[in-house]
C-alpha cells in the first residue's frame, strides 16, 4: 500500500508545474502567486550570500525578473523552487562581486579553514538554550554566528538546513559535487555548535577539549 | 590521542573520528541499519559524542525554526508591487 502511495506520489504534478504553465500561457497573475510563495526564501538566502540588506531586496527583484524572462528555459525536470534559488544564487554572488568591485567571488571561497572541523567545546548545552534570550537578542546571536562562517559553508548550510533543498538540489544549485556539498555541510553544522555552545551552554559547565576528532572528509 | 584511546573504552568498532565523519548521515537519517546500530553503540560508551551530536541537532533545529532575516510586510509588498509591475510590462 505505502509503495503503491509512495509511486503515485513521484508521479503527481508539482502544483508550481501548472502555474508555470499559466504564466507561459500569458497569465501573469499566477505569476503573483510564485512570487507570493517564494519572495522571503529567495531574500533569506540573498542575505545570507550578501549579508547586505539593500543587495538582498534587490536580488528579490532581480532574481524574480530573471526567472520571469527566461520561464521559457525552465525545462520541468527540475523543481520551479530549485530553479529559482539557481538564479537567486547567481544574483547574490553577481551583487557581491559588484560590491568588492570586479574581485572574483565564488562559494569556495574560505572553505580552506580547519576551525570547528575537530568538536572542542564539549560542555552540554541547557535543556531549552533559546529560552534564556529574547526573541531579537537570538535572532541577533544566530546572524552574528552564521555570518561568521566561511562563505562556502554558510550557502551550503542555508540552503540545506534552512531552506531545505536536499544534498542533491544543493549541489545542482551550487555546481558543487555531492562529497563536496556533504563535507562542507558537516564542517558548517559544527562550526555554528561550536560558536553557539558559548551562548547556549549549561552555566557552570566546564568546556572540554576535545580529543583531535577531525572528520575525515574531502573537500 | 590519549583522550581517543579512553574514548574507544568499551567501543570495539569506530572511533570518535569515524563517529563525527558519519554524524551528518545519522543526523539526516541516511545511514543503514548496521551502521546505525554501530553508532549507537558508540554514543552508549562516549558522552562527548553523545553532546556533539545533541547540540548539532539542536542547532539545525534552532536555525530552522527561527527567522533571522525577516522580510517586513511593508517591504514585502513594496518589492512584490515593483517585481509584478515590471512583469505586466513585459520586464
Amino acid at each position: 500500500m505505502s509503495t503503491i502511495q509512495s509511486i503515485a506520489g513521484e508521479n503527481e504534478q508539482h502544483p508550481d508545474v501548472a502555474l508555470v504553465e499559466r504564466v507561459r500561457g500569458g497569465d501573469v497573475s499566477a505569476y503573483d502567486t510564485l512570487v507570493r510563495k517564494y519572495e522571503r526564501q529567495v531574500f533569506r538566502i540573498a542575505q545570507h550570500i550578501t549579508q547586505n540588506r539593500e543587495d538582498a531586496e534587490d536580488v528579490v527583484q532581480d532574481a524574480f525578473l530573471k526567472a520571469y524572462e527566461k520561464l521559457e528555459q525552465f525545462q520541468g525536470n527540475s523543481k520551479f523552487y530549485t530553479w529559482l534559488v539557481r538564479i537567486a544564487v547567481n544574483e547574490s554572488l553577481m551583487r557581491l562581486r559588484k560590491r568588492r568591485t570586479g574581485r572574483m567571488v565564488s562559494i569556495d571561497e574560505d572553505v580552506e579553514t580547519e576551525e570547528g572541523s575537530v568538536p572542542r567545546d564539549l560542555a552540554d548545552w541547557a535543556p531549552n538554550p533559546e529560552q534564556n534570550y529574547t526573541q531579537a537578542e537570538l535572532a541577533e546571536i544566530l546572524r552574528k554566528t552564521i555570518q561568521g562562517l566561511p562563505q562556502g559553508f554558510r550557502v551550503v548550510f542555508a540552503l540545506r538546513d534552512v531552506e531545505g533543498l536536499s544534498t542533491e538540489e544543493t549541489a545542482e544549485t551550487l555546481g558543487l559535487s555531492i562529497p563536496a556539498v556533504k563535507s562542507r555541510l558537516l564542517r558548517a553544522r559544527l562550526q555554528l555548535r561550536e560558536r553557539l555552545s558559548r551562548y547556549f551552554k549549561q552555566k557552570g559547565a566546564p568546556a572540554g577539549n576535545g580529543p583531535a576528532i577531525a572528520p575525515q572528509t574531502g573537500s | 590521542m590519549g583522550q581517543q584511546s579512553r574514548r574507544k573504552l568499551g567501543v570495539e568498532t569506530l572511533t570518535c573520528t569515524e563517529f563525527i565523519a558519519l554524524l551528518d548521515d545519522l543526523i539526516d537519517d541516511s545511514v543503514t541499519d548496521t551502521m546505525r546500530a554501530d553508532l549507537q553503540a558508540h554514543l552508549k560508551g562516549c558522552e562527548h559524542c553523545e553532546v556533539t551530536l545533541s547540540t548539532t541537532r539542536k542547532t539545525i533545529q534552532i536555525y530552522r525554526s527561527h527567522e533571522i532575516y525577516d522580510l517586513p510586510v511593508d517591504l514585502r509588498e513594496r518589492l512584490h508591487a515593483a517585481i509584478m509591475a515590471r512583469c505586466k510590462r513585459g520586464c
